[in-house]
């Protein structure tokens, strides 16, 4: 915080730059250059926003820096507040997180009693940064930035049409500065010990460290920070310690819910940005669910679009009526009574969704779908032709158990 | 200006910055489907049905609110465009109660063209997800489970009427249109504009069918059914009959109301006339006598119930004068039956009106003089078609016959009530001749005149110089009078309409269908009302020969105790 407040604006940012830092929310847009754009905005006030909405089955990375190292994130929202010239800021967190809501409350306390946060920051005149904890009334999609902004401003929390971006037309219209808690946590680092040096733990493409996510059949669940470049095998096996009860791993979901879902053959891709994208992949906000061979893709696949059936909301008609029409077909899958129409259908309207819902939920909601259907069709096949090679579904009588 | 230039379908095209893929394919003549979009009132972007491939661009685009951009390559119909198109149309239709033919909006049904269109053959989804049920409470009937969540009527009645009884509610699959606590939108601040009905592009929502009320009434013969019709029906009316907007199909109606057996086919713009009268004689008194001023128009009963639920405070300033619909009532049960030799208690009074307000207005527990209602039932336009046809007959080629005397005789005046600055104007031409004394020659007040969202003029009569307003829907009206609140205006007479236009846009006139002509069937409707005054032999409602008869016979003096009696009336603060 320090040495930010002896730097040159632009330089700061510069280090961002260097540093190589995406966005670890899931977007993955280069954090220095939105920083570049948001400071070269003549507009002011200025808002810092955060989102600590982490709700994606399988995503608690953030929780973990919260309850943690909360001085990480605010101290990361100062430095941003410093280079913009913002003088409010808000840390959207899910109401869920109702213990974690009181542990970064009182560490913005803290941090204003010691003049790290409040007026005339650390004795500097006019430097002023309120900071406020915001409780998210629980919807997935207030992930969305604008319709996060919308739930701040205290509406329902639908998504905003794009252009005009958050940068320059956010919170109550004005230019926001919106990042997750892991990109914010990243600055101070990035500060202190400069771009290059964040940079050189991760990738050529990819700069730094990475929490990652592991859960599902796998030995040891749990946030792991990684270095960019090693591979998901290494993440699984290495530091996970294999799949449970000796298993065999089916396939691996990456990137929370809405991510790609891909199998054992793929997963010595490397985590990189840039590797990741090549294979088709994306790694957002840095998931990695382990799924072994007792579990029915089908099945599995039913249990995640029912959870984007019950978080769309509402506004656009692909993803409001799609979510749930995936669900009925895929229903009809596990039960048996799904035929090849259907399954044509249910690949059609996931394109469909994918391509023309309002925003990234409804557009990344059928990624999980499409790609068990590119990697796993035959056993979609076989539910359709009343057999389901786990036994897990329940074919009125017809299973293959 | 800036132009932008891209290619759509393969064509070059040339667009002033700003412009939308939609409207630049238009200039192509290339129809892009849309459904939820209503330009300037709701762009939300949301029902997906217009997008478009952008040649580079991730995904589709809604044409609707996606700006064009230098050197874009759009393609508006590949087969991702088409197919994507037809499933959201599938989607949409998979939550809809499909019952075109026992449905209200059938053939004028946007979603059914869509349909139809689109190469909508089978749903191939199965259940329904139960939106709520159908809201009976007031005129305004919904239908949660026929709405395509456009949002339209939300953004209507928000933006444009300032009401704001709708809104979304719930999300995912259970998202609705609904009132607060998913009441009865009766109980609500509604105002029964009806703004919404005439923009849902699908049957959700429509106003209460009282015809078969109107039916029973026609068949019962003990009772003596007369029928008014309102001055905005005449030059709407033919629309559902083939005929272009704005065309008079007065004589045909009137020929139509008595096949239907109607014993007296008489007119509001009589008692618009009669109506004049009063609230002519109340201004000058108001502006003579010190009264509390501004006077504001007292007809349109949206406006009525929006002020009594928003300003409280300008409840005094409301003309006492009840409405044209409401005199012709108290007239047709107490001077009529003397005249007519029938018993009052028999006199069945309905009202073809363009107003689903109406509805409302007639039901008001105070509309009554001596125990009898002054109305006993309300149609809208629309019903009154739907009731031409139900009786087989074949309205186009119907003769053209005359209002029945005494209470159908009507000057210009009285007929340019149906116009936003009607009953400014009708008012002024009467109240010019009281105050100077001399039958004036210049009656045509033009500044109060259009489609403009708020007209002011100030008049110079007798040396007094009278200042006046104009407010077209309810949107503007609480624009003007918080100026007014404010101190930084003052009127003396004010006229406001709750739809905007005025009747001829009343919440009870025909479907448009095709919305992008709104504003020419608008400006069709006010012409052929304005053509209707210029051809009348007398333009000023003090000089209708049965109004005059009216006053000397039976009322006696303009705004005296038999008038007030019978003409006027109170309001409520809600
Ligand atoms: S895709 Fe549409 S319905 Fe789904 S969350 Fe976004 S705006 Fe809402
Ligand atoms: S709203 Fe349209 S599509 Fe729906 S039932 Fe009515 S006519 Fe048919
Ligand atoms: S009738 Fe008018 S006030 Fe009532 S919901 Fe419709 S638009 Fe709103
Ligand atoms: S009621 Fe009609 S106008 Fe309103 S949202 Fe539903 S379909 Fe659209
Ligand atoms: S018409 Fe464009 S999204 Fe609905």
């Amino acid at each position: 915080m320090k040495k930010a407040m002896s730097m040159e604006h632009l330089d700061a940012i510069e280090e961002i730059k260097k540093a190589n830092l995406f966005g670890r929310g899931g977007a993955a847009y280069p954090t220095g250059i939105k920083w570049e754009q948001a400071y070269a905005i003549q507009k002011g006030p200025k808002y810092m926003v955060c989102n600590a909405d982490e709700g994606e089955p399988g995503t608690f990375k953030d929780k973990h820096i919260l309850s943690e190292d909360p001085f990480e994130l605010i101290e990361g929202m100062t430095i941003g507040a410093y280079i913009m010239g913002a003088k409010e800021g808000y840390i959207y967190i899910r109401g869920e997180y109702a213990a974690i809501q009181k542990i970064v409350k009182s560490a913005i306390e803290n941090a204003k009693k010691a003049g790290y946060l409040g007026k005339n920051i650390l004795g500097r005149e006019g430097f002023d940064f309120e900071l406020k904890v915001v409780s998210g009334a629980g919807a997935y999609v207030c992930g969305e930035n604008t319709a996060l902004v919308e739930s701040i401003e205290g509406k329902t929390g639908r998504p905003r049409q794009k252009p005009p971006y958050i940068k320059n037309c956010g919170l109550y219209q004005m230019p926001t500065i919106l990042n997750n808690v892991e990109t914010y946590s990243c600055i101070p680092w990035i500060i202190k010990d400069g771009g290059e040096k964040f940079s050189s733990m991760g990738t050529e493409f990819s700069g730094g460290t990475k929490l990652m996510c592991l859960s599902g059949n796998v030995n040891n669940r749990g946030v792991y920070e990684i270095p960019f470049g090693i591979t998901l095998r290494e993440l699984i096996y290495n530091l996970g310690g294999g799949i449970k009860d000796g298993r065999k791993l089916k396939f691996v979901h990456l990137g929370g819910s809405s991510g790609s879902c891909f199998p054992e053959s793929m997963i010595d891709t490397k985590i990189c940005y840039y590797d990741l994208k090549k294979a088709g992949f994306s790694l957002g906000s840095g998931a990695v669910l382990v799924v072994d061979d007792t579990h029915c893709v089908v099945d599995y696949l039913k249990t995640v679009m029912e959870f984007f059936e019950e978080e769309s909301c509402g506004k656009c008609t692909p993803c409001r009526e799609g979510n749930h029409r995936l669900v009925e077909i895929l229903d009809k899958m596990t039960e048996g009574t799904a035929t090849m129409d259907d399954f044509n259908k249910m690949k059609s309207l996931a394109q469909t969704m994918k391509t023309t819902s309002f925003c990234g939920l409804g557009q990344s909601a059928p990624m999980p779908l499409i790609t068990l259907v590119k990697y796993f069709e035959e056993e979609f096949l076989e539910h359709i032709n009343g057999k389901c090679r786990t036994g897990v579904c329940s074919m009125s009588g017809k299973a293959g158990k | 200006m800036d132009m932008i230039n891209l290619k759509i379908d393969g064509f070059d095209v040339s667009v002033p910055k700003n412009t939308t893929i939609l409207e630049a394919a238009k200039q192509l003549n290339i129809d892009i489907p849309t459904l939820c979009f209503m330009k300037g009132i709701n762009e939300p972007g949301s029902c997906r049905v217009c997008v478009v491939e952008v040649e580079g661009w991730r995904g589709l685009h809604p044409a609707c609110v996606t700006k064009v951009s230098e050197g874009i390559v759009v393609k508006t119909n590949t087969s991702t465009v088409r197919e994507a198109r037809k499933n959201i149309l599938e989607l949409i239709m998979a939550n809809h109660n499909r019952e075109c033919l026992s449905c209200p909006r059938n053939l004028k049904c946007e979603l059914q063209t869509l349909c139809n269109d689109n190469g909508i053959d089978a749903i191939p989804y199965e259940g329904k997800v139960d939106k709520g049920c159908l809201d009976t409470s007031g005129p305004i009937v919904r239908d949660p489970n026929k709405c395509v969540l456009c949002g339209r009527c939300v953004s209507v009645c928000s933006k444009m009427q300032d009401v704001s009884a709708i809104d979304f509610a719930f999300r995912g699959a259970h998202m609705t249109v609904t009132t607060a606590y998913e009441e009865g939108l009766a109980s609500q601040e509604c105002i029964n504009c009806g703004q919404c009905i005439k923009i849902c592009p699908v049957g959700a929502l429509q106003e209460r069918d009282d015809t078969a009320k109107v039916w029973k009434a026609l068949e019962n013969p003990d009772l003596h059914v007369v029928v008014q019709t309102a001055p905005a029906v005449r030059v709407a009316l033919g629309e559902e009959f083939g005929f272009a907007p704005g065309t008079n199909v007065e004589g045909k109606m009137v020929t139509a109301l008595r096949r239907l057996g109607f014993d007296k086919v008489f007119d509001t713009n009589f008692s618009a006339d009669l109506t004049i009268i009063e609230e002519g004689t109340e201004l000058i008194n108001r502006i003579q006598n010190g009264g509390k001023l501004p006077l504001i128009t007292s007809c349109s009963p949206g406006w009525i119930k929006y002020c009594e639920h928003n300003y409280h405070d300008f409840i005094e300033n409301l003309s006492s004068c009840k409405s044209p619909q409401q005199m012709f009532g108290a007239i047709a049960k107490s001077y009529y039956p003397v005249k007519a030799d029938v018993d009052p208690k028999s006199v069945f009074v309905v009202s073809v009106m363009p107003c689903t307000a109406k509805k409302y207005e007639a039901d008001r527990e105070e509309m009554s003089v001596d125990g009898l209602r002054d109305i006993d039932a309300v149609i809208t336009t629309r019903e009154l078609a739907k009731m031409i046809r139900q009786a087989g007959i074949k309205f186009a080629e119907l003769e053209d016959s005359k209002q029945d005397s005494i209470l159908g005789t009507y000057s210009g005046a009285g007929t340019i009530f149906g116009n936003t600055g009607g009953v400014m104007e009708a008012a002024l031409r009467t109240v010019a001749d009281k105050l100077t004394g001399k039958s004036l020659e210049c009656i045509e007040y033009t500044a109060v005149r259009g489609l403009d969202g708020i007209k002011e003029a100030t008049v110079n009569i007798a040396d007094m110089e009278i200042k006046v307003a104009v407010a077209n829907g309810t949107g503007n009206a609480s624009k003007l009078l918080d100026k007014i609140r404010a101190g930084e205006a003052n009127y003396h007479f004010i006229e406001v309409m709750a739809c905007e236009g005025g009747c001829i846009n009343g919440g009870g006139q025909p479907i448009i269908k095709d919305k992008s002509t709104t504003d020419a069937v608008k400006a069709a409707r006010v012409k052929g009302l304005y053509d209707i005054d210029v051809s009348c032999e007398k333009r000023k409602s003090h000089e209708n020969p049965e109004i005059q008869k009216l006053y000397a016979e039976y009322l006696g003096e303009a705004g005296g105790h038999k008038a007030h009696k019978l003409l006027h009336t109170h309001y409520t603060a809600r």
